[in-house]
């Protein structure tokens, strides 16, 4: 009977039981083991208040990415703490936490390379980033390199389309960049060392490079060309 | 993603009240005067550029102080409590008299709009959402709002939030917006400190909350029906409308969702008046508008500008002109990737406005103009754009998860050529039964770009595959 049953479960069952080692469901667990650190526990509450108390299912996300940011990815039994924490069902936290993609469910690089190569970046030279980190990481999309320090990903718009190409390393964008900057960041990361998030051709933000077309003057005072309001006294709030 | 709304999911008399100036205007004018909210006539004739002290974002490039004592000094906040005090007939009023349209891509009346929301209570509490979940490509215009100029949308929210009488607004900001996330939120911890927000806010005996809320990197949650289901903790799957989201929306209660710059601006035309805004661009189409420019030009930039502007007057003096030369230009996508590209010719005199593009056969949406020069391949460009709907569709509607992946199939032999000239028609022919036929508009999203591709480069499209196959048999 039990022979019948095994190629049956074994669809169901991870790559390294089916390999036949043995079953250690406590080692398994113990492996897994998820907890809210104290600090982290703190967040979670701040964040509950923030929804009607008989919807704190809402919180679902942002719980997750705390979870993520606590264990660098997210195992089974994180998104089951999480479950556990705002009372919902684990399969539904669980189908939540897989339709987003910067949810990790499985363990990821310390620097999570994502290079835009959405029209606009591509047609500034994104497909070039792309390649060149391809090259210099040696990995291809979605990899992780064998000492965990790297996640490469090719995405799609990180929403800096005026400051293309655009790369992203875990929540810092870097902008207007070109193959030598490109290096020098990636050289900074192997080195644990992360350079501060920006455009790096000289710009400060997204106005047009060398000289600004508009907002030239200081910013007008307070109440400029404010429209006459009657008293609101006279007139009660409606 | 935009906020596009399709006009047919509109009950009957939203689609009347949707159908603003013209009908209503004409038959007031002959009798009566034009009932309050009615945005005076344009006189103008030449719009753009825009004078420095009528700009709405005066940090637009986070040159000064963001936090509260540099906003405080730049005029936001200023007599706030006046504004909340006069009500929410009067904001509305205003906001419908300065013809605002909202600025997610729809271009829906905001008046009118939040105007949806001061029904009769049910004793539900109301919320106000502000859409920050911003990722159509092209398109980075509430991420210079949000990390530069918080306070306008802080400040937005309140007075937004007291037109439609709401409690709490809840900013879905997407995930990879953490910097800017946390300028939000350090902005709205100012403005709670400072008593501008939360309970007796600026004093007025109003309470009103402001919430961030990250996403987690889904595209389609910009859809509001997406985003509110992503709100309440599920899958970011458009629902079915009706039930609009102003009857049951976040957790169950009459809600709205808006665009940020929809929002952020509200303060100034509620300061300056509807009056003032109404006197920027054509009639219906009135107001400054956030305008992204990236792609092949010399200096890509975000810049505000009047609507109606010329696309050529605002390439050629903000983003110092296409690479190369106007000459050198093939085409633009003027409004995100979701609208439909414009060749060259089009581009030389048409206007930036909802219905400028419209007459263009092509769409506002966002402003985001992508500009490609003659170097591009405008094929694998907009093949680019339909891998990235293939990867962003929820998969709720057949015709999205399986007619996208076939438009991918499709556009990636075109690319190389590898395909028959009879193919572009059943690309077209797919591309309408996708259009329409979906819960949410990114199926229409997704089509638009490829009708655009087919309606002006059909012979780009032949020639190559005439090369391939002349390869092919060499």
């Amino acid at each position: 009977m039990l022979r019948l049953l095994q190629p049956v479960r074994s669809i169901h069952l991870a790559p390294i039981l089916r390999l036949g080692a043995p079953l250690n469901a406590t080692e398994i667990r113990k492996t897994l083991k998820f907890e809210f650190s104290k600090d982290n526990q703190r967040r979670v509450k701040a964040l509950l208040a923030w929804y009607p108390q008989a919807e704190w299912k809402g919180a679902l996300l942002p719980l997750l990415d705390i979870a993520q940011r606590q264990q660098g990815w997210l195992s089974i039994s994180a998104v089951q703490a999480v479950a556990e924490t705002i009372k919902i069902d684990p399969m539904e936290a669980f189908e939540a936490a897989q339709f987003y993609t910067m949810f990790f469910m499985k363990p990821r690089g310390k620097y999570v390379v994502s290079v835009c190569t959405s029209t606009p970046c591509k047609l500034r030279g994104g497909d070039e980033i792309f390649e060149a980190c391809k090259k210099t990481l040696n990995l291809e999309h979605g990899q992780t390199t064998p000492d965990m320090q790297f996640t490469l990903k090719e995405d799609y718009c990180m929403g800096a389309c005026v400051n293309a190409p655009v790369l992203a390393v875990n929540d810092d964008m870097y902008e207007d960049l070109d193959e030598k900057s490109l290096s020098k960041i990636l050289a900074d990361l192997r080195n644990d060392k992360l350079p501060p998030a920006g455009p790096r051709n000289g710009r400060f933000a997204s106005e047009p490079k060398g000289g600004l077309t508009t907002l030239k003057i200081p910013p007008p005072p307070p109440g400029f060309m404010m429209q006459k309001l009657p008293d609101p006294k006279k007139k009660k709030c409606q | 993603m935009a906020a596009i709304v399709r006009f047919n999911l509109l009950t009957k008399p939203q689609i009347v009240a949707a159908l603003p100036a013209s009908l209503h205007v004409q038959r007031f004018q002959s009798t009566q005067a034009p009932p309050p909210g009615t945005p005076p006539p344009q006189t103008k004739t030449k719009f753009g550029p825009l004078a420095d002290e009528d700009r709405i974002f005066t940090n637009l490039y986070g040159r000064h102080d963001w936090r509260l004592k540099g906003a405080l000094k730049r005029g936001d906040w200023y007599k706030t409590k006046e504004i909340v005090l006069k009500g929410a007939d009067w904001i509305v009023n205003e906001i419908k008299t300065s013809g605002l349209r909202g600025r997610g891509g729809a271009g829906f009346p905001s008046g009118m709009k939040w105007s949806f929301m001061n029904k009769p209570g049910d004793g539900r509490p109301k919320y106000l959402v502000v859409n920050a979940d911003e990722g159509e490509p092209g398109t980075c215009k509430d991420r210079e709002i949000m990390r530069h100029d918080p306070h306008k949308l802080v400040e937005g929210c309140l007075i937004a939030g007291r037109a439609m009488g709401a409690q709490a607004a809840y900013i879905y900001i997407r995930g990879e917006f953490y910097n800017e996330a946390s300028n939000m939120q350090l902005a709205i911890a100012e403005a709670y400190q400072a008593g501008l927000i939360g309970k007796n806010a600026c004093g007025t005996g109003y309470d009103f909350d402001v919430f961030m809320h990250r996403g987690a990197g889904a595209y389609i949650c910009g859809e509001e029906t997406a985003l509110i289901e992503s709100l309440e903790g599920k899958q970011g799957k458009p629902r079915l409308k009706p039930p609009f989201p102003a009857d049951v929306g976040v957790f169950g209660c009459p809600t709205t969702v808006t665009n940020v710059e929809t929002v952020a601006v509200a303060p100034t035309i509620c300061r300056r008046g509807g009056v003032w805004f109404a006197s920027f661009g054509r009639t219906r189409n009135s107001g400054t508008k956030l305008f992204n420019i990236s792609g092949h030009v010399n200096r890509p930039c975000t810049v505000e500008e009047e609507m109606s502007i010329p696309l050529k007057e605002l390439i050629e003096r903000h983003c110092g002109g296409v690479t190369g030369g106007w000459d050198n230009l093939l085409g633009v996508i003027p409004g995100g990737s979701s609208t439909p590209i414009i060749p060259k010719n089009v581009c030389d005199d048409v206007i930036m406005d909802f219905d400028g593009l419209i007459a263009a056969q092509t769409s506002l949406g966002t402003a985001a103009i992508i500009v490609m020069d003659k170097s591009t391949d405008v094929i694998k460009a907009i093949a680019r754009l339909i891998s990235f709907y293939k990867h962003e569709s929820c998969g709720q509607c057949t015709p999205c998860r399986e007619g996208i992946g076939w438009m991918n199939k499709i556009m990636t032999r075109f690319v190389k050529g590898d395909a028959q000239p009879a193919e572009i028609d059943m690309l077209w022919e797919i591309s309408k039964q996708i259009e329409g036929h979906t819960i949410c508009a990114l199926g229409d999203g997704a089509a638009w770009p490829v009708q655009g591709l087919i309606r002006h480069f059909r012979p780009e499209i032949e020639k190559r595959m005439q090369l391939h196959a002349k390869r092919a048999s060499n």
